[in-house]
């Protein structure tokens, strides 16, 4: 009993330290540009996309999947980092006096592309992909199963939080992005560059999407076109109970959803776990009806004026 | 005050002139469809009514509140799957849903009657999840919108008692045809006209333009909100019965991303904010699929066909989206009525009152 209930603790965080990843990529955007980007699922698909080669066939050839891991982690982040600077420059620049809503239209159909352009390059059926077979081995301690994946995630989660809140707090960029999602207006007339700001938010949100697509693909072992769609709707639904523009927020949000989805899978009867997302989005909306602002409310999310 | 005045037939015109002109324009290309006799042609139109249907539903909530839904089509599901229940394929119907309650079971229910309950059936469940989401802020409340989307889609796709599952259902009489959708598509025009001239309609186009302004001048942005995203769930429910009707079988998969973004882009390139825009959308999105899809299929060019590639029609839809956001951001209608200068000039005392009614 006391072991299983340790099993589902240590299943939780893992899956909650990946929500908090794909969470934190949103919130940063989100933060700067106001921009619910929609798109942001995609950017995670296409990361695990980078690592085979371009065919429609039915047998999949690894490229940049075999090389060594620092490698394969610098390759597969700088394709998303390009991909999320070009759509940065092609469609959310030329609409960033628009209203936000008009934003997250515009990432829905950049998604909506990108989804597309998958599946005429690629083909549209689901490909097996065993990304780093070795993580797949479990560490038993003392009757506790713990596959090596899940402590990986959880300690690369704990490593880049800490990078993140080091770079957000101590470094002048970071401050700047910080003042710049207190403020964007004040932020630009005390001297903040307003495209530095957004293309660094980018390309950490980017290198996020690229870090979550890897360590899901390790887990699943499938790739398809739409995979990041559930991820992103998953760290959407964490910025909005953690309280949209807050970082700390998302990171609290994101362990929520991934507490929530564990625990549901295990304490549902049989029956019903097959409607466990659905039941996912319910505890996320009962915690909304509660709180409509969400758990934490940062200072700029209310309207000056 | 309205009593006191006389009725006047020109200026009843021209108060509705926008929705009369509308409904006119459809009219005669229906006829003129209807008359041409072809298949494909008539498959074509009936397709563009039903999506009138729900964008027209889509803009009573999307463009009079301002706020984006991604989760309309979960009322269009909903609206498809009651009318399954109630007038599906009688003799199959406890095999494949068993799970009925049994007064459904034994009944058929004639299909315009169906049609309607499927409506109120979207708008009840609009009226429950909207209470829980609509106080969100608006991203907020966006983000919801697509999570009561997902939720939909999970439960239809597993309770196989009640949705056949994942697998699709057969036998839903076919009974959409070019006037029933027209009929539909014509309710829809002037209920969403009637609406956004109404008080509560008004109230609530102010509250798109400044929450705190219409705050302080005593609209409850709650309730507003809800009023319309009730109303809007009834006619996209009634699309989804429609389209049931239309083609006699319904899966899950048909009710998800793709026709999302279809009905948004048809929303976005006509013009969100005006009643005009919507109806004009769905023809120019209507016609750009059209002429994607031939292209798929591929031109003649003297003695060598030129196709497009596969996926064509999708990168084509999203693309023709982004760039009427980016360059163009009212839409095709941009933020206009059509039929505003002929109520001017049958009514010209009216001119400051529909003014109201103008944008920027």
């Amino acid at each position: 009993m006391m072991i299983s209930a340790l099993q589902i603790l240590v299943d939780a965080i893992s899956l909650g330290s990946l929500y908090a990843l794909a969470t934190l990529g949103v919130g940063l955007v989100f933060g700067v540009l106001r921009l619910a980007n929609f798109a942001y699922g995609d950017f995670i698909t296409v990361a695990s996309y980078a690592l085979i080669i371009p065919t429609a066939g039915a047998t999949v050839e690894i490229v940049i999947g075999r090389w060594p891991w620092p490698f394969l982690v610098i390759a597969v982040a700088g394709v998303v980092v390009i991909l999320s600077l070009a759509s940065e420059y092609f469609v959310f620049r030329p609409l960033r006096t628009a209203k936000p809503a008009v934003l997250m239209v515009g990432s829905f159909a950049l998604g909506y592309i990108i989804q597309n352009i998958i599946i005429v390059v690629y083909d549209g059926r689901p490909k097996a992909v065993g990304l780093w077979p070795e993580l797949g081995e479990a560490i038993v301690l003392s009757g506790l199963r713990m596959p090596r994946l899940e402590l990986l995630i959880i300690v690369v989660t704990l490593v880049l939080l800490g990078a993140l809140v080091l770079f957000l707090k101590a470094s002048p960029f970071g401050v700047q992005m910080r003042a710049a999602s207190e403020d964007f207006r004040m932020a630009r007339m005390l001297g903040v560059r307003a495209n530095t700001v957004i293309g660094t938010s980018l390309v950490i949100s980017g290198f996020l999407a690229a870090v979550v697509s890897l360590l899901f693909l390790a887990q699943v072992g499938v790739m398809s076109f739409n995979m990041g769609v559930p991820l992103m709707l998953f760290a959407f639904v964490a910025t909005v109970i953690g309280g949209m523009g807050s970082l700390t927020g998302a990171v609290v949000g994101g362990y929520i959803v991934g507490f929530a989805s564990i625990l549901l899978q295990a304490l549902l009867p049989e029956h019903l776990r097959t409607f466990r997302d659905a039941f996912v989005f319910v505890v996320v909306i009962v915690i909304l009806v509660v709180r409509p602002q969400g758990l934490l409310v940062p200072r700029a999310a209310r309207e000056r004026v | 005050m309205m009593m006191a005045r006389r009725f006047s037939i020109a200026e009843c015109l021209a108060r509705n002139a926008s929705p009369i002109v509308l409904c006119g324009a459809i009219a005669l290309i229906v006829i003129g469809t209807a008359l041409a006799n072809n298949a494909a042609l008539d498959r074509t139109v009936i397709e563009a009514l039903i999506r009138i249907v729900y964008v027209v539903g889509l803009y009573i909530f999307v463009g009079n509140s301002g706020v984006i839904s991604f989760g309309h089509t979960a009322f269009m599901a909903i609206g498809a799957y009651a009318t399954a229940w109630q007038d599906c394929c009688r003799t199959t119907k406890p095999l494949l849903m068993p799970a009925l309650p049994k007064v459904l079971l034994e009944a058929t229910v004639p299909p315009p009657l169906a049609t309607i309950v499927s409506g109120v059936v979207a708008s009840l469940f609009a009226a429950v999840v909207g209470v829980a989401i609509i106080r969100l802020s608006g991203i907020s409340a966006s983000i919801a919108t697509f999570a009561v989307l997902a939720i939909v889609n999970v439960i239809f796709s597993n309770w196989d008692s009640l949705t056949a599952g994942t697998s699709t259902l057969v036998g839903i009489p076919n009974y959409t045809d070019h006037w029933f959708a027209l009929l539909w598509a014509v309710i829809a025009i002037f209920a969403a006209h009637f609406y956004q001239t109404s008080r509560f309609g008004l109230s609530l186009r102010v509250s798109r333009e400044d929450e705190v302004a219409a705050k302080a001048s005593g609209v409850s942005i709650f309730s507003q909100r809800l009023i319309a995203f009730v109303i809007s769930a009834f006619f996209v429910g009634v699309s989804g019965a429609l389209y049931a009707h239309f083609l006699g079988t319904i899966s899950v998969d048909a009710f998800y991303i793709d026709i999302t973004l279809l009905t948004l882009a048809m929303l976005v390139v006509g013009g969100m904010n005006s009643l005009s825009g919507a109806v004009v959308g769905v023809g120019a999105i209507s016609l750009l699929i059209e002429v994607l899809r031939q292209s798929e299929h591929g031109f003649a060019l003297g003695s060598l066909t030129v196709s497009a590639p596969h996926g064509t029609q999708e990168i084509g839809l999203g693309v023709a989206m982004l760039i009427m956001l980016i360059f163009r951001r009212n839409g095709i209608a941009g933020n206009q009525e059509i039929g505003w200068r002929l109520s001017r000039f049958l009514a010209p005392q009216l001119q400051r009152s529909s003014k109201v009614t103008e944008d920027y």
